[in-house]
This record gives C-alpha cells, sequence and structure tokens, in this order.
C-alpha cells in the first residue's frame, strides 16, 4: 500500500493522461510524444535520496569450478557498503521460469560467461565497479559444453545438471508424430538450416532501484515483462512471502522477450536489504549482453516429400535449440517449434522432433517469436526448394497446401477458428510491386546496396523477391491456467464519470495502456478512463509475451467493466424503481431504446465508487502427449501473417538492400489499428535483422561482439517503406474476436527477406543471418 | 578525474606537456565510448574545443589546411569541391549527430585500422600536424600511423591540422559494411588521380595493422595510364588494366579474420572495391561528369 507514498522521483511513468476513443479507432499513446522529446523516465533514471550504487561481478569463463571467493579487498574499499555472495543470499539460491536451476549467485561453479558471482553496494557507481575488480575469486577452469547436439546425445560430456534427471544434458525433448511414418513420394527436397544467436536490442539497459520497507520487506521499482513473476521468483530468493516484495513498474526501454527472466531483481533487493538503504542497478550495453537471455540458435534438418501436383505428403524435422547455460524458455521453445514445425500447411504425415539442451554457451530463453522464428526459416526456404525441384510458383504452392478453418494440424488440434492463410497469400501477392530500378537512371546511392557508403552505383545489383507464410501460437499453451486479472472502478469526479483501470499487465512498448483504455471507454461509455500504475497490488495478469495482452488483459478489462457496469444497472434499477431490460450507457448517460435517456450515471453513482476485480481465464489447453505430440488443444489461438520482400543483392559485395517489406495480417478484430501498423513494421524490422545482419557471435563460450558497434541492428536506411494489409477474421473464442498481433510479423519478415536474397543469387544460403561472407562465398 | 579546458593552443600545448597522461578530448565520440567501456581510464580530459588553431580550415598555395577540431558535417558541407575523397569517406562516418561533434583529429588520434578518415588522406598524400612545447612538425600521414591504434605522435604531442593538396583530379572513397548506415568498415577503399603529377593514390581501411597504400597497384596504374598517354588523352581504361589494379590492391592488403568479416571477404571485396572506384574516377576525368555519390 505504501508504495506510492515515498515513490522514488522519476519512478512510475504516469501514463494516466486520459486519451479517446473506444475499440477500433486509434488514439495515440500517452507516451509517444515523452520518448519523442526525451523527457520519458525510463527506469535507468530513478533515483532516490541517499541512495547506493549496485554493481556485479561475472564470471569471465564458461565453466569453471570456484575453489574460493575473497571479498576482504573489496570490503575494506572506501565508499563500499556490502559486498554479498551467494553465503548472503537470504532464502533459497535458486530461480527459473520454468525450472528452477539458475542460482542467484554462483555457488561452487559457475556455468556460463557472464554469470553473477558476487555484489557490491557502494556510494557511487564507479567506486561500486572498482570494488568489484577486488574480489578475488579462484576458479578453476573446466573445458566448456559448447555444441548442443553433443550436448543432447553424448554421454561422455559432463553434465552441467544432474539434478535435472534427463538424459545428457537435455532440457526437453519433444516429438510430435502424426500419419503413416513409412510413406513416400514423387518429390523430396531437404536441407539443413542454421539460425544465429539473436538479441532483443531493447534500448534501455536493464535497472531497477530497491527500497527496503518498515514492514521487512522492500519496494522493487524496475522495467520488467510480468511483475508478478518477478515477484514469486525475488521473494522466494529473499526468504520473503511474496506480499513483503512490492514490485512497481517504470519506463521500461523495450522488451522483446529479453525481460522475461531475472536480472536485477533479486539482486538489488539483497542490497537494499542488507544495506538498509535504497540501492539502484542499472547494467551497461556491454554487462546487459551477458545479463540477459538470447534467441535460441538452432540446427534444424527438414525434409519435405509432395505429389507431383504439389500436395505435400510429409514432413520429417529434426531441431536442436542451445538453451545455454540455464533452462528459462527452452522447454516452451521446444513445445513452440514442435507444434508449429510444419508452418500453416497441411501435412498429412509428420515426424518431427526437437530438442533443447543445456551447454555451456550464454542462456537462451524468451524472444519475440518464440520457438516459432526458427522453422520458419526452415520451412520457408523449403517450401522455395520444393517450388524449384516441382517448378511451380512458390505461392502457388503454398496456397495450395495453406491451413484454413477446419484443417486439423500434426498434434491433432482441429483449427476451430478462422485460418484465412490462402487469403493472405493471395492479398500478398496482390500488393503493388514497388517500381523497377531504372538502370539508366542516376541513381541516389542511399537507395542502393551499401547506401551511403558508395560502395556501388549500380553494377552487379540484382533484384529478387520472395514471400514467406507462418503460423505462431497465440498465449500460454500446453495446459497452463493463462490468466489475467483486472480492477476497475467506476465513480463520479467534478461532476463526471470517470473510470479507472488497474491491471499488473506490463506496458512494455506495444500499447496496452492505450487499449485498456479504449476497451473501458467502450464498455462503460464513459469518456474519462485513467490507468493505475502497474503493480503487484492486483492480481497477476501473466507476462507480456506470446503476443497474449490485448486477448487475455484485454479479456480481464472487458469482463471487469461488464462487472461494473452490471453493478451500476442494479443501483438505477434500484434508483428508478422497475427494471429496465435494454440498458445501455452512451457518452456518460444511462439509456434504454425503449425509455430514451434515464439518468446522468454520475447521479447513479453518487459519492460512491463501484470497484470490481476480475480474472480472465482462456478456455483451457492440454499438454502434448510426451511420445506422439498429440493433444486435442494444444494452443488456444493461433496467429497468421505473410510477407513479401523486394530486395537489391550486391552480388560481388553480398550487400543487401531491403527495397520492400510488406506484410498481410489477420488480426482478428483491430483494437488499435495505427498501434497495429506500428507492431507489424517494427516486429518486421526485427525479422529482417536477423535475415541480414544480427548475431550474437559465440566461440568457445564467449561472446565476441557484446555492443552495438559490433552487434548490428537495422537503421532507418535500412529499413524499406513497409505497406501494412489488416484483415480482421475474427476469432470467436476472443474477446472481441481478437488474435495476437506482435509475434507474427517478426517471423514472416525474417524468411521472405532471405527469399528474396536467394531469388537474387541463386544462392542455397542455409544460415540466418546471410552476410556479405555468405552471399560471396568467402566466410571462411 | 579532471576535466580541463584550453583556451589556447599554446595554453593546450602547456598542458599536455605536463600531464602528458591526460586525454585531450574534441567530439569525444571515440573517447567517451571507450570510458563508457572502462577500456581506460585517464587521469583527466583536456578539452581542446574552444582552441581557436584547430577549430578552422584555410587554404594557401592550393594546399588546405583542416585544424584538427573541424568536425566532419564541415568538411561535408565546405570541402566536398577542393577535397571530394576526404569528404565522401565523412560522409560515410556513422550519423548526422556524430558527424557533427566527430573530428578527423579525433580519428587520426585513436589511429584504428578501420578510420574512415585514413584511406582519403592517404590517396591524396596529406600531412599530419603535431605541436607541442618544443615546436611543429608535418609528418605524411603514411608514416604517422605506426601499428593497431598506434602512431607517431609523442606523449606532449597534439595533432594540430592535416595538410592536403586542393584536388586536382578525381578522387572516390567507398567503405563495406554490414549494414547500410553507421557502420564501422570491413574494409574500405580511397583512390586519388593526380593529373597534375602523374600520380595515382590510394589507400585502403580496416585491411592491415595500420591504414596503408596499395603502392603496387598506384604505380602500375600511374604507369599504364603514362605510357598509353592517356593522362592527355583519355580514352576507356582497359578491362586488363582494371582488372590488374583491383588484383594488386588486394594483394596489397593483410587482412585478419574479425568479428566484422573474414580476411578473404576483406582481399576480394578490397578488389571490387579498386575495380569500381577506379572505373568512377576514370569516367570522370575522362568525360568530366561526376558519378553520384
Ligand atoms: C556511434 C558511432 C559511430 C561511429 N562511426 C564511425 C565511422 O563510421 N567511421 C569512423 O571512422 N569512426 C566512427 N566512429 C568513431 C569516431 O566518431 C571517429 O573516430 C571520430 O573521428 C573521432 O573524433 P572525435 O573528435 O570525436 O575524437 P575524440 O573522441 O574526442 O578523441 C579520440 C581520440 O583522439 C584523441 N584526440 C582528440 N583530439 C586530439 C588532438 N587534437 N590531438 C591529439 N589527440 C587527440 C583523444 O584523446 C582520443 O584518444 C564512430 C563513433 C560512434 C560513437
Amino acid at each position: 500500500m505504501s508504495a506510492h507514498v515515498n515513490a522514488p522521483s522519476r519512478a512510475p511513468q504516469d501514463l494516466s493522461e486520459s486519451i479517446t476513443g473506444g475499440v477500433g479507432e486509434s488514439p495515440s499513446r500517452p507516451d509517444g510524444n515523452l520518448k519523442v522529446r526525451g523527457d520519458y523516465a525510463y527506469s535507468s533514471d530513478l533515483w532516490a535520496e541517499d541512495m547506493l550504487w549496485g554493481a556485479t561481478l561475472r564470471s569471465p569463463h564458461p565453466y569453471a569450478r570456484i575453489a574460493g571467493i575473497d571479498v576482504g579487498q573489496a570490503l575494506a574499499y572506501p565508499g563500499v557498503y556490502a559486498v554479498l555472495t551467494h553465503e548472503d543470499v537470504p532464502g533459497d539460491n535458486r530461480y527459473g521460469l520454468k525450472i528452477v536451476d539458475q542460482p542467484v549467485l554462483a555457488e561452487d561453479v559457475v556455468r556460463f560467461r557472464g554469470e553473477a558471482v558476487a555484489l557490491v553496494a557502494a556510494d557511487h557507481p564507479e567506486t561500486a565497479r572498482r570494488a568489484v575488480e577486488l574480489i578475488a575469486v579462484d576458479y578453476e577452469v573446466l573445458d566448456p559444453v559448447t555444441d548442443p547436439k553433443r550436448a543432447a546425445h553424448d554421454g561422455t560430456l559432463p553434465k552441467l545438471h544432474p539434478e535435472s534427471g534427463r538424459e545428457n544434458n537435455l532440457v526437453r525433448y519433444q516429438p510430435v508424430v502424426r500419419g503413416r511414418q513409412d510413406v513416400s513420394a514423387d518429390v523430396v527436397v531437404s536441407g539443413t538450416y542454421t539460425l544465429g544467436m539473436q538479441d532483443q536490442a531493447f534500448l534501455g539497459p536493464e535497472s531497477g532501484l530497491a527500497i527496503p520497507a518498515e514492514d521487512g520487506g522492500v519496494e522493487l521499482y524496475l522495467s520488467t515483462q510480468d511483475l508478478h513473476s518477478d515477484r514469486k521468483q525475488t521473494a522466494r530468493a529473499l526468504g520473503l512471502p511474496p506480499d513483503k516484495v512490492r514490485l512497481t513498474m517504470s519506463g521500461v526501454g523495450g522488451a522483446f522477450g529479453g525481460r522475461e527472466d531475472l536480472s536485477i531483481q533479486a539482486h538489488v533487493c539483497m542490497l537494499a536489504m542488507h544495506t538498509g538503504k535504497p540501492v539502484k542497478m542499472m547494467y551497461d550495453r556491454e554487462e546487459s549482453f551477458y545479463g540477459h537471455v538470447h534467441r535460441h540458435p538452432a540446427e534444424m534438418y527438414f525434409e519435405h516429400g509432395a505429389t507431383r501436383e504439389g500436395k505435400l505428403v510429409y514432413l520429417k524435422a529434426r531441431m536442436y535449440f542451445d538453451g545455454g547455460a540455464y533452462a528459462s524458455k527452452t522447454p516452451v521453445v521446444v513445445g513452440n517449434a514442435t507444434t508449429l514445425g510444419t508452418g500453416p500447411y497441411e501435412v498429412p504425415n509428420v515426424d518431427i522432433a526437437g530438442w533443447g539442451v543445456y551447454t555451456n554457451n550464454p542462456p537462451c530463453g524468451a524472444m519475440r517469436g518464440l520457438g516459432a522464428v526458427q522453422p520458419a526459416f526452415a520451412y520457408e526456404a523449403q517450401m522455395d526448394k520444393l517450388a524449384s525441384a516441382l517448378d511451380m510458383d512458390p505461392v502457388e504452392l503454398r496456397q495450395r497446401n495453406a491451413v484454413d478453418q477446419g484443417s486439423v494440424l500434426h498434434t491433432g488440434q482441429k483449427l476451430d477458428y478462422p485460418a484465412p492463410v490462402g487469403e493472405l497469400i493471395e492479398r500478398a501477392r496482390n500488393l503493388p510491386m514497388p517500381p523497377e530500378r531504372d538502370p539508366a537512371a542516376e541513381p541516389d546511392i542511399r537507395d542502393l546496396p551499401g547506401g551511403a557508403a558508395n560502395t556501388t552505383h549500380g553494377e552487379d545489383v540484382a533484384r529478387g523477391v520472395g514471400y514467406a507464410a507462418i503460423i505462431k501460437n497465440v498465449s500460454y499453451a500446453e495446459g497452463a491456467d493463462d490468466y489475467s486479472t483486472a480492477r476497475v472502478s467506476l465513480q463520479a469526479v467534478g461532476g463526471e464519470a470517470v473510470a479507472m483501470v488497474h491491471t499488473a499487465a506490463a506496458e512494455v512498448g506495444q500499447g496496452l495502456v492505450t487499449v485498456q483504455q479504449q476497451i473501458a471507454r467502450t464498455e462503460l461509455g464513459v469518456e474519462r478512463v485513467n490507468i493505475h500504475p502497474n503493480d503487484t497490488s492486483v492480481g497477476d495478469s501473466g507476462s507480456s509475451s506470446a503476443s497474449r495482452q490485448t486477448y487475455i488483459t484485454g479479456g480481464a478489462v472487458k469482463t471487469a467493466c461488464e462487472a461494473v457496469r452490471e453493478t451500476l444497472f442494479e443501483r438505477a434499477t434500484a434508483r428508478l424503481g422497475h427494471a429496465v431490460p435494454d440498458l445501455t450507457i452512451v457518452d456518460g448517460k444511462l439509456v434504454s431504446d425503449s425509455h430514451g435517456v434515464l439518468a446522468d450515471v454520475v447521479d447513479i453513482l453518487g459519492d460512491e465508487v463501484i470497484e470490481c476485480t476480475r480474472e480472465y481465464h482462456h478456455r483451457p489447453t492440454y499438454p502434448l502427449d510426451p511420445e506422439t505430440g498429440q493433444s486435442e488443444l494444444v494452443h488456444v489461438q493461433h496467429a497468421f501473417s505473410v510477407h513479401r520482400a523486394v530486395v537489391d543483392v550486391d552480388t560481388q559485395l553480398g550487400l543487401v538492400k531491403v527495397v520492400a517489406l510488406d506484410c498481410v495480417q489477420d488480426v482478428g478484430k483491430s483494437v488499435n489499428p495505427d498501434a497495429i501498423v506500428g507492431q507489424i513494421q517494427g516486429g518486421a524490422v526485427q525479422g529482417m535483422g536477423l535475415a541480414v545482419m544480427e548475431e550474437i557471435q559465440v566461440s568457445d563460450g564467449l561472446i565476441r561482439n557484446p555492443s552495438f558497434t559490433d552487434y548490428l541492428i537495422p537503421t532507418i536506411l535500412d529499413t524499406p517503406p513497409m505497406k501494412v494489409d489488416i484483415i480482421e477474421r475474427g476469432d470467436p473464442h476472443a474477446p472481441y474476436g481478437v488474435r495476437g498481433v506482435g509475434e507474427p510479423p517478426t517471423i514472416s519478415a525474417g524468411p521472405a527477406v532471405l527469399a528474396a536474397i536467394r531469388a537474387a543469387t541463386g544462392l542455397d544460403l542455409t544460415h540466418a543471418p546471410a552476410g556479405p561472407e555468405h552471399i560471396t562465398g568467402t566466410a571462411h | 578525474m579532471d576535466f580541463l579546458r584550453a583556451a589556447s593552443l599554446d595554453d593546450a600545448l602547456a598542458t599536455k606537456a605536463q600531464r602528458p597522461d591526460i586525454a585531450p578530448i574534441a567530439g569525444g565520440t571515440d573517447l567517451m565510448v571507450a570510458i563508457n567501456f572502462d577500456h581506460i581510464r585517464p587521469s583527466g580530459l583536456l578539452d581542446l574545443t574552444s582552441v581557436p588553431e584547430l577549430a578552422d580550415w584555410s587554404e594557401s598555395g592550393g594546399v588546405i589546411r583542416i585544424g584538427a577540431g573541424v568536425p566532419y558535417a564541415r568538411i561535408i558541407s565546405e570541402l566536398g569541391e577542393h577535397l571530394p575523397g576526404l569528404a565522401m569517406a565523412s560522409r560515410t562516418v556513422a550519423s548526422p549527430q556524430i558527424r557533427n561533434r566527430g573530428t578527423v583529429g579525433g580519428n587520426l588520434a585513436t589511429a584504428s585500422p578501420s578510420g574512415d578518415a585514413h584511406p582519403a588522406l592517404l590517396a591524396c598524400a596529406a600531412e599530419v600536424e603535431l605541436a607541442s612545447v618544443r615546436g611543429t612538425r608535418r609528418l605524411p600521414v603514411a608514416e604517422f600511423f605506426t601499428g593497431v591504434k598506434r602512431s607517431a605522435a609523442e606523449p606532449d604531442e597534439l595533432i594540430t591540422a592535416v595538410h592536403l593538396a586542393r584536388a586536382t583530379g578525381p578522387q572516390q572513397f567507398a567503405k563495406v559494411g554490414t549494414r547500410n548506415a553507421m557502420v564501422i568498415s570491413v574494409c574500405a577503399f580511397s583512390v586519388a588521380l593526380h593529373p597534375d603529377r602523374a600520380e595515382v593514390g590510394t589507400g585502403l581501411g580496416s585491411a592491415a595493422p595500420t591504414p596503408r597504400r596499395a603502392v603496387e597497384a598506384e604505380e602500375f596504374l600511374a604507369g599504364e595510364l603514362t605510357s598509353r598517354g592517356m593522362w592527355t588523352d583519355p580514352r576507356p581504361l582497359p578491362e586488363t588494366v582494371v582488372t590488374r589494379f583491383g588484383e594488386l590492391v588486394a594483394a596489397a592488403a593483410a587482412p585478419i579474420d574479425d568479428v566484422r568479416g573474414t580476411a578473404s571477404y576483406r582481399r576480394h571485396a578490397l578488389g571490387v572495391l579498386a575495380r569500381r572506384t577506379v572505373g568512377w574516377t576514370w569516367d570522370e576525368y575522362s568525360t568530366g561528369r561526376q558519378t553520384c555519390a
């Protein structure tokens, strides 16, 4: 309760400013102008009187035994208030999203370069960093496990998590089999595809401020994707009951999955509780590369058989996902990849297997498109390869095999909602093409591969076009009870009815604040809707991930609004002395078709506040059979998008300019059309980045490019105009018919760009990203 | 860490003489990154942005002196005609924000093999002006670079300027990076035709421990142009000459495999850049028409 009384300055962002517009309109974001002007306060701007600064000592080795830690010198350094090791973890020294396998601070062994070993609190960030260097750790360096395939199968390698009880270094093995396994086909194509490790590349580094509370608990201000998940894990580490650990969201500078796991949470709270002072932690960019999980790199063998007419007969797929040192979301990656591995296509006979493993590489976990991005690169490359083997138009081939409502996927799940993949593909093909390059005209070099760096004036530039259609699950799956909580109140303030919406659902830039206001405005018929800062004083909303919040938290807000409205109607009935059948609220007035305007909402409310808290649970899903991968309903919903990419490639230098990257997507119901276009365009750029430049290079367990100097993400000069064609085929099971939006474009953009590069160059290009070396054959 | 602001060159040189370990700061676009990443911990910063002797460029007798503190943005807007190669190189540096602050002086002092000004300075046979309380000297830029991020500047010296002859013929600069803007070079190449002295200049970036010239390629091309009488009677460059020039440029490189690219890609790409840029300069020389960029 006291969380906001002594709130630090520049803490939870005031995004409560009321916007106008209901469901289907495009009110602009309350944080938009602030961010453009540089006035938005991020969690890295948090500040409290008298606060200390925390810093983390991290392992320089991917795999080593710790023989001893000497903190004496660090502790003696002037300005240092605390130096903590695993011995100081007050609760259980373990955390994890799915599997609780990661130490808060390393004990006798470190399993990746960057693992947290010790913490320092000091009166200045520089002092804290210097003190970190004075901690002496005695490491016995071990041979790291770095090959994911060997980690899965080779019993002679060290077991990194013997406590797991699973074979070798397995985190999860999942087969999905359906139909006949001994089937042959007229035409068979196969390939092995690999994907590098992608970073979320959010701009706001991990940061937060912990303030010890008088009741022995702690207040934590931070940026995260899931307050309650953080609270549960942090409370466990601190040995506190969850209600003593109170979290409040501060300004989030991007997330994309990278804020699902703990980073500073338990550490900064430990330091605050130990010193009795507010403590702030903030990673710098390099530390951030070690301080959050990345997208799983993958190696995938895919083999498709088809009839001469281009109907898919079978798919055999083998996929390996390197989860790195700790499990994080590896089990979900394996689940998603194996259940979505056919792509949005009907395949009668399927034999898919996925392995997620532990290694001593950097831990991998959630990132936009979780587990669906990797197989999409493989199955879409295969569709083009198959089309070429059949001498068939690749668009035509995709249409012939596209799923539709009523299709049964290889898990046995029947799609009982629209699945208009054929229509999406058709519309993508029909979008206008960008103009051809005129070789006679003097080019603007910024439009050519290489851009302003002046590498070509048109020499050796070839154009290619590529398509990709993809499938993604929305929300939590495999039997998880996926729900969100909303508290909605309505009261009269200054003669006007004002609603307040309170959820813990993280606004990470996706526009959820706006969506919640739009829903409340639509459901309650009032103009003023305020949003309470996200915190843990209301029930769980789950994570801002899996494209789920508009669906799930939107559903909770809608349900809570309906409850508020019912209560209001009951009061109106009591006031009026008779029941009116068809009451609605319009512009703050109670209206019925039969009786016209009956009363002002403010008059019905009087001095009272109507407040209702409701949970929304989506319909139940079911786990996969561990042997066959069959499930009645493994995913509550699927989303689909199609991208068409047009690229110019300098075939001699291997440089790429994406000329157009157009998308068609089914969003079920467009709650905020402008925000959807923003999600699709932003997501597409992230997918394009993976296709052409984004890769964390890891060798022997070490990251070679932990900086934005060498981990490249697209700039505006790499970003083409992007047409977006949105269709709305409502899902009858979802609130308003919505369908998750945020992830699909990230998944379809990359394979489309790679397909276009293949079309321009005639090369196979089996690795994403396809860099200049791959295109010019000079990788070694 | 102290922060000192020099009001004049004498002032700055005196400070540098007393405290050779102090880090001069111009645009700060290299230095602050290094400090942020904790790669260096200088005892103090010596701010040069108020030193008038470093802040401007001037011309006398066909030679242009660019003060070490002149930012890229000014080189692009004010010197594009006189020094097209350096202006093109400047245009490829970073982003508008960085180009407003970053300087050739800072680029030289960092002496990174990937500094984008260096190939253009090499191709133009620029001289680096160094000053200390002991006096001022000028050094050919090719002698300035002594190793990876090492230069011939003495600890008490500041870089005060670069001197380059005004262009007498076409110049080009091209750089390969893995994205289309804001990228450190994977490799870069600059070529300048000097018809006044029947010479060709080249510069290679990210191709060896230091920026370097492709001397054999320069001599080969200048020799061909002279022996064929093409300086005075320009005709299309024979394909064989272009090809050989590309080979010699690639052969002059001694690149490494690193996180930005492989040695074999760099060698290959330098050959491509050499062939293309020499074609563009020759087109311009023979037709009088400048190609884009
Ligand atoms: C985002 C970003 C992108 C970049 N992109 C590029 C790029 O594309 N190409 C490229 O070449 N560089 C790039 N850089 C690097 C940098 O911008 C350039 O090297 C620039 O020329 C440095 O100049 P400065 O004035 O900012 O130097 P500073 O950072 O001020 O100084 C750099 C070094 O030079 C020393 N120094 C400065 N002036 C003098 C002097 N007069 N005498 C002696 N020593 C001196 C400093 O002590 C320091 O060691 C980039 C940097 C950033 C941050």
